[in-house]
């Protein structure tokens, strides 16, 4: 199959301590896998190699069926691959729009030769970005320290969108939230989906991953233990193969 | 809940964004009424001539203070601008160049070094993650130390006389009715009435601030500033290159602290150590009374500028009414608290964007 992203064999160390041991996955287009484990199963550790934060010391990752290194953050923007991280990294004090922009702002010329920030286009793509997201902000002047933290969740994901990703990687997305701001984010993952980008979601919120992946990977200990389909399994199952205790059961 | 605190409560919002505008107003009208000389045309611009220095060191300040940072070495760069130049123009002229060839090098000399105590600042908070405090101060101390080297004791002088006639001098001179003339100072009979409108050094700052106002309000260059300021994750991420973008706004405050040195050089026609030393702390309470966060992110050259107008304006009618210089520095300090009171416990009626 035709994998958005795939990595084979992939292996980080940070001195002694295995972090990612020899690990293999992959997400289709139009495809949600939820990540899960315990803290320190290696789950975040994974998710930077695609990122490019860490550099992997074994293994390969294919983005688009061709084998790829991703040496920076950049790199991976680059490619289409975008991390929406758990601090969501938004600049509380500027406005909506600009935060969508941030780093690769619309400039214009005055007078012919002055290149000075164009706050209309920004703004009316930013709308349109929004728009095609549904996603309702009151104004997009507002900065970003006055909206709630699921509207901020919102800018965070149609920053990643707006710049052509075909790859999201989500970390704890509806840990911040209130019940009703968790389901939109849910949502607009399910909306995203069925727009053909390929997604994962790192959560220990059970609940939500089993209300949105189709996919399931379980790691332990650095270790993938178990792949499932979401409808072939029930959180019990789950639970018991992040703690390792499906052994016992058995 | 009803409109009337409704009413009540977008006036109090109406006011909370402007109180420093009024507090300007009332202050300067205190002023037109208690003292003869404050309300005129020269009065107006004895404050913009003794704002200059305010100006210059807020605007360096407001860079700085808006990445989250602060640089307390300004007063001393602007005291060694004042020093190096001084001294380069006294040795150009000794060399046998025409003076107006002499200022101008040796000004120009003086900027490009100037770039040097902000490439250190920079480097120390951006490479190296010295607190901005700790770097800035070190900063302060050496440059005093080099300016002492220096002069040893003496002040710079025998500047040549067109330094004292540039710093002193006027944009505009207008005979009323008869003549106007640019830059010139014409020679007047006995009785004549002669206009002289905005000092040359208030014109020179004002190129400068403009030009860098306008960069941090509408350029790239500018917007990410406020980025640093607000998240360094967020910019980091964004891809900006955040080291090299703080070494540049160190490098920025310090040029304006070089230019106030030398706007004090052709003012004051001599270089001095401590020059700017008790400018620093207007400075400081300028961009904040300016509205700028001392946590970063948020504030303003217009703010800036409004909150030197407060402290010129003070200082200058608190001399025409002959009250002693501490009573301004008690005032400083009683109005600092006010900014910083209001910014706390108002701050969605003032950060508010429209």
């Amino acid at each position: 199959m035709g994998y958005v992203l795939e990595v084979q064999n992939i292996t980080k160390r940070f001195g002694g301590l295995v972090a990612v041991d020899n690990v293999s996955m992959g997400v289709n287009a139009g495809e949600v896998v939820g990540l899960l484990g315990d803290n320190g199963a290696g789950k975040s550790t994974l998710i930077k190699m695609v990122s490019g934060v860490y550099h992997p010391d074994g293994g390969k990752i294919f983005f688009l069926g061709k084998e790829t290194r991703i040496n920076n953050p950049m790199d991976a923007l680059f490619l289409g691959i975008e991390t929406i991280y758990q601090d969501l990294a938004l600049a509380e004090n500027l406005n909506v729009y600009s935060n969508i922009f941030l780093g690769r702002e619309k400039l214009k010329k005055i007078l012919g030769m002055i290149k000075v920030l164009d706050h209309d286009y920004m703004l009316a793509e930013s709308k349109k970005v929004l728009k095609k997201l549904e996603i309702e902000i009151p104004s997009l002047k507002n900065r970003i320290s006055m909206l709630s933290g699921g509207q901020r969740q919102a800018v965070a994901i149609s920053r990643s969108l707006y710049w052509d990703a075909k790859f999201l990687i989500m970390d704890e997305p509806t840990a911040a939230l209130g019940i009703t701001e968790q389901k939109k984010v849910l949502d607009l993952v399910r909306l995203l989906r069925s727009q053909g980008l390929g997604i994962i979601i790192i959560s220990h919120q059970l609940h939500d991953v089993f209300s949105v992946a189709d996919r399931l990977v379980i790691m332990r200990r650095g270790e993938k233990v178990a792949e499932r389909i979401t409808k072939n399994t029930d959180p019990n199952e789950v639970v018991g193969l992040i703690v390792g205790a499906e052994t016992v059961k058995r | 809940m009803n409109r009337n605190s409704d009413k009540r409560k977008s006036l109090l919002v109406f006011l909370g964004r402007r109180w420093a505008l009024i507090f300007l107003v009332i202050e300067s009208l205190v002023f037109s009424f208690t003292t003869e000389a404050f309300f005129s045309l020269k009065g107006i611009q004895i404050v913009l001539f003794y704002g200059t220095t305010i100006f210059l060191l807020g605007t360096a300040e407001t860079f700085v203070i808006i990445t989250g940072g602060i640089d307390l070495s300004v007063g001393f760069v602007m005291g060694f601008a004042s020093i190096v130049s001084a001294k380069l123009v006294v040795m150009l002229t000794n060399m046998g160049v025409p003076p107006a060839i002499s200022i101008l090098l040796g000004m120009l000399i003086t900027w490009m070094i100037g770039f040097v105590p902000g490439y250190v600042n920079g480097s120390l908070v951006a490479r190296l993650n010295v607190p901005p405090f700790i770097a800035t101060f070190s900063m302060l101390g050496i440059t005093h130390g080099t300016s002492e080297l220096l002069i040893r004791g003496v002040p710079a002088k025998n500047l040549p006389y067109l330094a004292n006639a540039i710093g002193n001098g006027y944009f505009i001179y207008l005979l009323p009715g008869k003549a106007i003339s640019f830059f010139n100072k014409p020679v007047i009979q006995r009785g004549e009435l002669l206009l002289e409108i905005i000092p040359n050094m208030v014109v020179i700052a004002f190129v400068f601030i403009l030009i860098f106002a306008f960069l941090l309000k509408r350029s790239k260059f500018g917007q990410h500033i406020y980025a640093i300021g607000g998240s360094t994750d967020a910019a980091l991420r964004a891809g900006i290159n955040v080291k090299a973008h703080l070494i540049k706004v160190y490098m920025i405050s310090s040029f304006f602290a070089t230019l106030s040195g030398t706007v004090y050089m052709l003012q004051y026609v001599t270089g001095k150590a401590d020059a700017g030393a008790p400018f620093l702390l207007d400075a400081i309470v300028a961009v904040v009374i300016g509205g700028a966060s001392l946590y970063g992110g948020i504030g303003t050259i217009g703010g800036t500028i409004l909150g030197c107008l407060i402290l010129s304006v003070l200082e200058t009618g608190l001399r025409m009414m002959g009250v002693p210089t501490f009573d301004k520095y008690i005032a400083v300090g009683v109005i600092l608290i006010l900014a910083v009171l209001i910014d706390q416990f108002f701050p969605e009626l003032i950060h508010r964007e429209e």
